[in-house]
């Protein structure tokens, strides 16, 4: 397959994961894990299609998923903030009911045809060799996603409520301590998280995978958005490139089926699956005992060289991630 | 008035309050959908209660329920989230099946069934035991492994029931060829439930409530549950009980797959999405259940009638049958929000 | 700025921390605030930097009635706290953590403040690198960091919650020194402790707390005995270590290496006997505890032996250590030592390590019965652990030990105890000892070391010298010793 159509398709295919992977990593970034991705992935792309439908506008369709990702994001964020109530268990929960209730409400609309995003190549750009047909010859969403991306870098690194982000996120009683209202900025992160990750669903149903059914075929997909964020490190260029990563590897798995048709249909769908075990092995493992006491036993200079692959690949939390604040 | 914390009735009438508001927003979601709330509820109380074969359906849903709800009070004593409890019912239905076809014709029923029991058991534990693996020595979240190995279980299921076990002619996703009765587990009369199925489900729930209360190990899980640092400086083999956890739900899942497979009102074969979320449903009945083995036994039963009974409305009402799924998911999250005000605004919790 | 504090009163649950307290300090000075663990000092200074609400009383600032109702207030009002262990960001870089709460704008102008981060430190002679990460620095270099970025942030009011208890002699020199420029160029300073020499070489002026009030207010300088009059209400009498006769080896380590993040330590030697108290003397993070975890199991050694009894424990992991006859108590008693959620009754249970599938709760019972009878544990069998107070708590973890040890590993045993506490919890290792146990501990407290142990070993950056005997060094020399002189 051509290159260039390669990372072409990559990138159109991209935004959905994109946005949820920068929404879950701010979510995160403040403290709360929102473990109802998979479930509102799946609602809020039903929902932002059947807005959609009614209205006939996709603006429309984009604004109500938002607001759906964030009602489900601040339940998760008043249940655990202020009800004190495990993140993990609340977003488990979630996970399933808006799945279920995607099915349910989305039942009468499954197969019908609907509003899409169109395509909006950037006049002039689009000439230029081989960065113009995969930069600037797609939809509106995609260069959105790049936006993204280099904007929440730019907020979280360059800027000072950044910073403070940072500082939530790793240690909640010293913020608190600096004037940060902790409840306060996690909530409001917590929110602005679901809402991009509202986005990403919308992105689904009225761009990438246009439409709705049941099932609707990306179930498991959030699953892979927490798996990338911790793969990212909780850091917005590195979490991005997991992103790309994984969709490029969807995108592969379509034309490797064509290459080889004597494997069965079912390996490529799965393929994501084992890699994100593996993925994040490698990426935690740096922690375990036994390897470290493995790699004391090599001689310096491999040592030293796997020490620092391992440290490059590893990611840790920020500490004050899933963790309660409590004031007194 | 005030409430006293940690009142038994204030408890319970906050408890009724919570289950009452989750009810009304089912019907609200029950009226945007287009049903009548009270005519949607009956529906589902006659498909589950309607007749004795109905009946017989929820009971057999109800087991492989409670027992993966046992073995998951043990996971969760010990601070688990055993997520990968799906895969874990799965690769016990595969397990049974591929011993059930491998020695169907070779060996009385009787001696299959309780062969096949014994490969459930093993298949299950050892998916289990994977997950605690990789939890333990490869520090890989027992979520993202669980979840994986879900995947990973089920595209195995796939692959299965369309290749090597597939039915002699068409290869269907409908699964396997279904057993003869004979390697169906015997039932009353009249009533297609076997007291079998029913003994082990009932049994191992009274196992894990004795263990987790009078034994060594069920202490154990509990400490490490609280604080996995200081029970390792005290002695505790935290390694070995935390996989011991793992294997023993594991195991208890893979008895779950078996029943589906071999229960009397089951399918009898093997198909994919065999485990129809009833490892999932199981974490949800703990939760509302509060970690309670006695009150995780008559709610893992609601919740069965329920999901067995919101079919009808998909038969009858040409509704999404998700909506016995909205309407669990709505009491787990009227509990954890009940819990939640419970011990923030009256008093300490548990 | 001069400092008021009028008829504090607070109260958690039943307890009374601060019982109509009041304080007055003038600008320009260093005012000791003195007392045991628990007289209410952190409480009273927590309500002054705004951490924790009074229920009654006043703080004026200058003449000015102020309502401190978070410690961002505090500060913009000019009253900084420096906590015991600094409330920073440790994956953060200085220069963010120096940033990081300040009024800086949107886009902070970074290069403004790496200087003005420079010209502080310069000041006070301090070293800090803007790049360096936070979880790299010592405690000393924290402090330090925190100090500055509180004046950046015009603090005139600087408060100093028990500074003192992890940097070595140097780093207090400096400290100090800092300190008294601070008073000099009108800054208040209050500076908290339970330790009587400093508050006497820093302070113009002190207040003494016991049991939530005040018991007196003095200028200095003011003889010891009276300072201590005020605190305790009586002078407790230290029992002297009687020598035992010492018995068999009971840990032998032979050219020990071990390794962690930070540091690396080769040809650890050392020979411990029954009945023998071995004291780990050196600044926090020195290899000290790299090397008692070496001893109880928990790091394993990349060479060389380590012998319990008689027998090689290489390779074997810390459940063997515990079965011939090892214990370790970490300086966590919450954390890494007892369970919280759990009941006394509950931690015997497991602490018996049985092989046995049931548990006899009646057994358990009476042997916990018991055991709070012979430790003098203040609580019930069905209690929490975290209910206890951290003495009853230290008593409880001594309580699960089993009765007969060859080796006690102790980390900190005495941190944050009240002298009564301290006195008993020595009470019965000294027990232990008779008996036969050996015992290795870490201590920051040099009147600890020297009275308690027969050997010292001192750490300075990841180095030991050799163990001397106790009795034959002083107190100045030791500090010298652990402030790295001879190294």
């Amino acid at each position: 397959m051509d290159t260039v159509v390669l990372i072409s398709s990559v990138l159109a295919a991209s935004p959905p994961i994109i946005f949820a992977v920068m929404g879950e990593t701010i979510t995160e970034k403040a403290g709360i894990i929102n473990l109802s991705i998979d479930g509102s992935i799946l609602l809020t792309a039903m929902v932002a299609f059947v807005a959609a439908l009614k209205t006939g506008s996709t603006l429309v369709g984009f604004a109500v998923g938002m607001i759906a990702g964030a009602l489900v994001a601040l339940i998760i964020a008043f249940v655990s903030l202020t009800l004190h109530q495990p993140q993990v268990a609340v977003g488990f929960v979630l996970t399933l009911l808006c799945r279920d209730m995607a099915y349910v409400f989305g039942n009468p609309y499954a197969h019908v045809p609907g509003p899409q995003v169109s395509h909006t190549p950037v006049p002039g750009l689009v000439k230029l060799p081989v960065v113009g047909p995969i930069l600037f010859d797609q939809d509106f969403l995609v260069y959105l996603s790049l936006l993204a991306v280099v904007l929440i870098w730019a907020y979280m690194f360059k800027m000072h409520p950044g910073l403070k982000l940072q500082g939530l996120g790793e240690r909640p009683e010293a913020a608190f301590a600096r004037g940060v209202d902790v409840t306060r900025m996690r909530y409001i992160y917590t929110v602005v998280g679901g809402a991009l990750i509202g986005l990403g669903g919308a992105s689904f149903s009225l761009m990438v995978k246009p439409g709705w059914a049941r099932p609707y075929g990306i179930e498991g997909t959030g699953w892979i958005v927490l798996a990338i964020v911790i793969f990212g490190g909780w850091r917005p260029m590195r979490a991005a490139v997991g992103a790309y990563l994984f969709v490029a590897l969807q995108t592969l798995a379509n034309t490797l089926q064509s290459i080889m048709p004597y494997v069965p249909t079912q390996l490529f769908p799965t393929l994501p699956f084992p890699l994100m075990i593996l993925t994040l092995l490698l990426v935690t493992v740096g922690n375990a005992e036994w390897v470290n006491r493995a790699l004391g036993h090599l001689p310096n200079n491999p040592r030293r060289a796997l020490v620092r692959t391992l440290k490059t690949l590893q990611s840790s939390p920020p500490a004050g991630l899933g963790t309660i604040f409590k004031k007194e | 008035m005030a409430i006293k914390p940690d009142t038994g009735t204030s408890e319970w009438l906050l408890r009724a309050v919570g289950i009452v508001i989750a009810l009304t927003l089912c019907g609200l979601v029950l009226l945007a959908s287009g049903a009548m709330p009270l005519d949607a509820f009956a529906l589902i109380l006659e498909g589950a209660f309607g007749s004795s074969a109905k009946l017989a359906y929820v009971m057999t849903a109800w087991i492989p329920v409670l027992l993966c709800s046992a073995g998951l009070l043990l996971t969760f004593e010990a601070g688990l989230w055993n997520i990968g409890i799906e895969g874990q019912v799965v690769m016990g239905a595969v397990s049974a099946t591929g011993v059930m076809l491998a020695l169907q014709n070779t060996l009385p029923p009787a001696a299959v069934l309780v062969l096949a029991a014994l490969a459930a058991i093993s298949g299950g534990a050892l998916w289990a035991l994977l997950v605690g693996v990789l939890k333990l020595y490869g520090r890989v979240n027992e979520i993202f492994g669980g979840l994986g190995l879900n995947f990973i279980a089920s595209s195995l299921t796939v692959y299965l029931v369309l290749g090597p076990w597939k039915r002699p002619g068409i290869a269907s996703t409908s699964g396997t060829q279904p057993f003869p009765p004979p390697l169906w587990l015997p039932a009353f009369k009249g009533f297609n439930v076997s007291p079998i199925e029913v003994l082990l489900g009932l049994i191992a729930i009274a196992f894990v409530f004795a263990g987790l209360r009078g034994t060594h190990f069920g202490l154990r899980l509990k400490a490490i549950g609280k604080n996995l640092r200081s029970a390792f400086l005290m002695g505790i083999s935290t390694h070995r009980s935390i996989l011991l956890a793992f294997g023993l739900c594991g195991a208890l899942a893979g008895l779950a797959g078996w029943v589906l497979v071999v229960g009397t009102s089951a399918r009898h074969n093997l198909f994919p999405l065999v485990s129809s979320g009833y490892g999932f449903l199981a974490i949800l009945v703990v939760l509302l259940a509060n970690l309670s083995p006695v009150w995780s036994t008559p709610i893992s039963f609601f919740f069965a009638s329920i999901t067995m009974g919101s079919l009808q409305l998909a038969l009858q009402r040409q509704l999404d049958s998700s909506l016995g799924g909205v309407i669990q998911g709505m009491l787990v999250i009227s509990i954890l929000v009940t819990e939640g005000l419970r011990s923030t605004r009256f008093g300490r919790g548990r | 700025m001069r400092v008021e504090l009028k008829n504090i009163t607070k109260h958690f649950g039943s307890i009374c921390a601060n019982d109509d307290v009041s304080l007055c300090v003038e600008p320009g000075t260093v005012h000791g605030l003195l007392g045991e663990n628990g007289a209410g000092k952190s409480t009273l200074m927590k309500v002054l930097s705004g951490f924790i609400s009074a229920d009654r009383g006043e703080i004026i600032l200058d003449d000015n009635v102020v309502q401190m109702i978070s410690p961002a207030r505090a500060i913009d009002l000019g009253v900084g706290m420096l906590h015991q262990d600094p409330l920073d960001f440790p994956a953060l870089s200085v220069l963010s953590n120096f940033l990081l709460g300040s009024h800086s704008g949107l886009v902070p102008d970074v290069g403004r403040a790496r200087r003005e981060l420079r010209q502080l430190a310069d000041q006070f002679d301090f070293h800090l690198d803007p790049d360096v990460r936070v979880s790299d620095l010592s405690i000393s270099e924290r402090q330090q960091l925190e100090i500055i970025r509180l004046l950046w942030l015009g603090v005139r009011v600087l408060i100093l919650d028990e500074p003192t208890t992890a940097i070595s002699a140097q780093q207090k020199a400096k400290l100090f020194g800092a300190l008294r420029m601070m008073a000099e160029q009108g800054k208040t300073i209050i500076f908290v402790s339970h330790k009587l020499d400093e508050v006497e070489e820093l302070s113009s002026q002190v207040t003494v707390l016991a049991a939530g009030k005040v018991t007196g207010v003095v200028v200095m300088p003011c003889p010891t005995n009276r300072l201590v009059q005020m605190m305790f209400g009586k002078t407790v009498a230290l029992t002297k270590r009687q020598p035992a006769p010492l018995g068999e080896p009971v840990l032998q380590m032979d050219g020990v290496m071990v390794r962690d993040w930070r540091m690396e330590m080769k040809g650890l030697c050392l020979e411990v006997r029954a009945g023998e108290v071995i004291g780990l003397a050196g600044l926090e993070g020195s290899g000290q505890r790299l090397m008692l975890q070496a001893c109880g199991g928990l790091e394993r050694p990349l060479a060389g032996r380590v012998c319990i009894g008689g027998n090689d424990m290489k390779g074997k992991p810390y459940r063997s250590f515990l079965e011939a006859g090892v214990a370790y108590m970490a300086a966590g008693r919450l954390e890494e030592g007892l369970i919280a959620g759990l009941t006394l009754t509950e931690h015997v249970a497991l602490a018996e390590r049985s092989r046995s599938f049931l548990i006899d709760w009646n057994s358990t019972l009476r042997k916990t019965v018991g055991l709070i009878g012979e430790f003098n544990i203040k609580g019930d069998p069905a209690m929490r652990v975290e209910e206890l107070s951290g003495g009853n708590q230290q008593r409880t973890l001594l309580a699960l030990l089993p009765r007969h040890l060859k080796l006690l590993l102790l980390e900190h045993p005495t941190r944050g105890l009240d002298v009564e506490s301290v006195e008993s919890i020595w009470g019965l290792l000294l027990e232990r000892t008779r008996l036969g146990t050996a015992i290795i501990f870490i201590s920051s407290d040099l009147d600890e070391l020297l009275d308690r142990c027969d050997r010292i070993l001192v750490f300075f950056s990841g180095r030991v010298a050799p163990p001397f005997d106790a009795r034959k060094v002083s107190v100045e020399q030791l500090g010298e010793l652990i402030g790295g002189k001879g190294f």
